[in-house]
């Protein structure tokens, strides 16, 4: 995978301009423009060594990074993306779906499953970024349901990280819809008495912010993430001036009391165990141990 | 009564009942006889209205949508709520205008709670409405009252009409989205019928706040969609003139989304539109919600909570293979 995501371009690309860099082995980060190695990027999480900025990574490379080794069972693989509106614009949707198939090797934009955490089992929704900027149609909806349902029916904690620009406009009612019907999934989850800790990565906007991203029991989000429900650029068109810096960043809204931590990428799995650790009696967790 | 707001595609129908008023006039001073001429013309506005209407596109009903002579939430709720007492305010920060909550009793006969998107007549108004986009505590308020309605056991009726929830910075920081979320995520297991009225615009997740019951009823020139079209078509066709064609595209229209089974009842309106007659839009509405509470209000809670969620986990088209 490594190698891959920096053909795609998933994290910052090369700007060929300032001169000979030898592919592969640097790479500019988005954030700051500065060149750093790619290696130590990548020993880091994928962050950046010189001002900490967090490139955004696939759902498999999160997966990677957060689950227990080789502990994760995907689910609901088989989920694709039909076209019920017959949607078109400068391209048919249909054609859109068939080339971000290729191009990130899912079907549509979360990929859910089961695994462990520090021995704790989870139910696991991530968002992939890459296909269509992670929005939420018919497809994602009714996987992050279905993952909701297991969480709720296995009574194991449940974990979305979200990575969404919000609902897919080619699907428009039925993407609007999808919030409701995981909301709807989500208060039954509450009502089991079954944990859920919602990860904010960056962005996390418009209908997924509006719906099951800002509902966890707890909520964590990765540093100087977009979380917010209009975009910077629709709100400034809106109000006729320009935002403040640091505007919908994960700080803010931490300061605004919308979010309870936010952790860095190499604390994020030792932070998950310790929050599932406490959502267990010590009876389970002997039980675990024994089994 | 004369239309003050015409639409472009409505200019010859308005055109045409000028032309009879001014015979009647004429009629009227002289003894030349009009009547035969009248009846004429009078029929051939009904056809001409009737042909208009038929053939929309959606853009036209967009327009329709948003014709400022629509009736609004407080007209419905003047029209069939009787002893209505409005409540104000989210109890956190402040009461916004542009959602209108409060009791009061349908048809003077049993107690509902009422909760709207409130767009203004005029400029004046429409600035106290925000134009019926709502801040966080709007839906907060609207939330509150909901919860108050649970408490006692009324039903609750919504009107949905609004352009979107307010993008600006105050709403941002006070939780535009956690406030919708939360929203979505009550309602969904509300213990009282819930009946959701669309009556406008449905502009997104500002409008899917009062969306979620169990049973949704939308007016014939009402839309729906995730995004307004001026919105998908600078995004997608990078020019918000392209308006028309995302209004086509993302099917908007109260058709589409009855076969894409989000609602449950077309609810019709008067002959070219709720703005022509509004009293007649309000009482065909007051109808449908009379038979949908009937029906609702029969029902005991699990069934009708099971219910509201089986519809919601039903939405959605998508694949599913076998490899």
């Amino acid at each position: 995978m490594p190698a891959e995501w920096f053909k795609k371009g998933v994290i910052g690309r090369i700007k060929s301009s300032k001169g000979k860099i030898p592919e592969g082995l640097w790479i500019r980060c988005e954030n700051c423009k500065e060149l750093v190695y790619k290696k130590e990027v990548e020993r880091k999480g994928k962050v950046c060594p010189k001002c900490h900025y967090h490139f955004r990574i696939s759902a498999s490379e999160r997966l990677e990074m957060l689950m227990d080794k080789e502990s994760f069972v995907e689910h609901d693989a088989n989920l694709s993306p039909l076209d019920p509106l017959k949607f078109k614009d400068s391209k048919r949707y249909t054609d859109r779906i068939k080339e971000m198939q290729k191009r990130t090797g899912v079907k549509d934009a979360v990929v859910c499953g089961e695994g462990t955490i520090g021995g704790y089992p989870v139910e696991i929704a991530v968002f992939e970024f890459g296909f269509m900027g992670g929005s939420m149609g018919s497809v994602v909806g009714e996987k992050v349901t279905r993952s909701i349902e297991r969480s709720r029916e296995k009574g194991i904690p449940l974990i979305i990280v979200s990575c969404s620009g919000g609902a897919r406009m080619q699907e428009s009612p039925l993407s609007l819809f999808q919030m409701a019907k995981t909301c709807a999934a989500l208060a039954r989850l509450s009502e089991a008495g079954v944990p859920y800790i919602s990860l904010l990565a960056d962005p996390t906007t418009g209908g997924v912010s509006a719906s099951f991203s800002l509902l966890g029991d707890i909520i964590l989000s990765e540093p100087k993430a977009l979380i917010g429900f209009a975009g910077p650029r629709v709100i400034e068109d809106t109000i006729k001036q320009k935002l403040p810096e640091g505007f919908q960043r994960a700080e803010f809204l931490m300061e605004h009391g919308f979010i309870d931590m936010i952790v860095d990428r190499e604390n994020l799995k030792p932070t998950m165990i310790k929050i599932l650790s406490l959502f267990t009696t010590k009876e389970e967790r002997k039980k675990d141990a024994a089994a | 009564m004369p239309q003050q707001f015409v639409l472009d595609f409505e200019r010859p129908i308005v055109e045409m009942e000028r032309k009879i008023i001014e015979l009647r006039t004429i009629g009227e001073g002289s003894r030349i006889n009009v009547e035969e001429e009248t009846q004429k013309l009078s029929k051939k506005l009904k056809r001409m209205i009737r042909d208009t209407y038929s053939k929309l596109s959606p853009w036209e009903r967009v327009q329709v949508a948003r014709h400022p002579q629509r009736p609004y939430t407080l007209d419905y709720i003047n029209g069939f709520i009787t002893d209505f007492v409005e409540l104000r305010g989210d109890r956190r920060f402040r009461d916004d205008k542009s959602i209108v909550a409060g009791l009061g009793r349908f048809e003077g006969r049993f107690t509902v709670a009422c909760i709207g998107h409130q767009k203004g007549r005029g400029t004046r108004e429409n600035i106290e409405r925000n134009f019926g986009m709502p801040h966080p505590e709007g839906y907060r308020k609207a939330l509150r009252v909901m919860k108050l309605a649970e408490k006692f056991g009324f039903p609750v009726i919504t009107f949905v009409d609004t352009p979107g929830a307010y993008p600006g910075i105050g709403g941002e920081e006070r939780g535009q989205s956690e406030a919708i979320a939360l929203n979505l995520y009550e309602m969904s297991r509300l213990r009282v019928p819930i009946v959701v009225c669309i009556t406008g615009e449905g502009g997104s997740g500002g409008a899917l706040a009062l969306s979620v019951g169990d049973r949704l009823l939308m007016q014939e020139n009402a839309i729906y969609a995730v995004i307004s079209p001026e919105g998908c078509a600078s995004i997608l066709w990078r020019t918000a003139e392209k308006a028309p064609q995302a209004a086509e595209a993302m099917k908007v229209t109260a058709k589409d989304l009855m076969e894409l089974g989000i609602i449950d009842e077309i609810v019709k309106e008067p002959l070219g539109g709720a703005h022509r007659d509004p009293d007649r839009a309000i009482s065909i509405m007051k109808r449908a919600i009379r038979r949908n509470l009937k029906e609702l209000m029969a029902k005991p809670v699990e069934q009708l909570l099971e219910e509201r969620y089986q519809k919601l986990r039903g939405i959605g088209v998508y694949s599913e293979s076998d490899t």
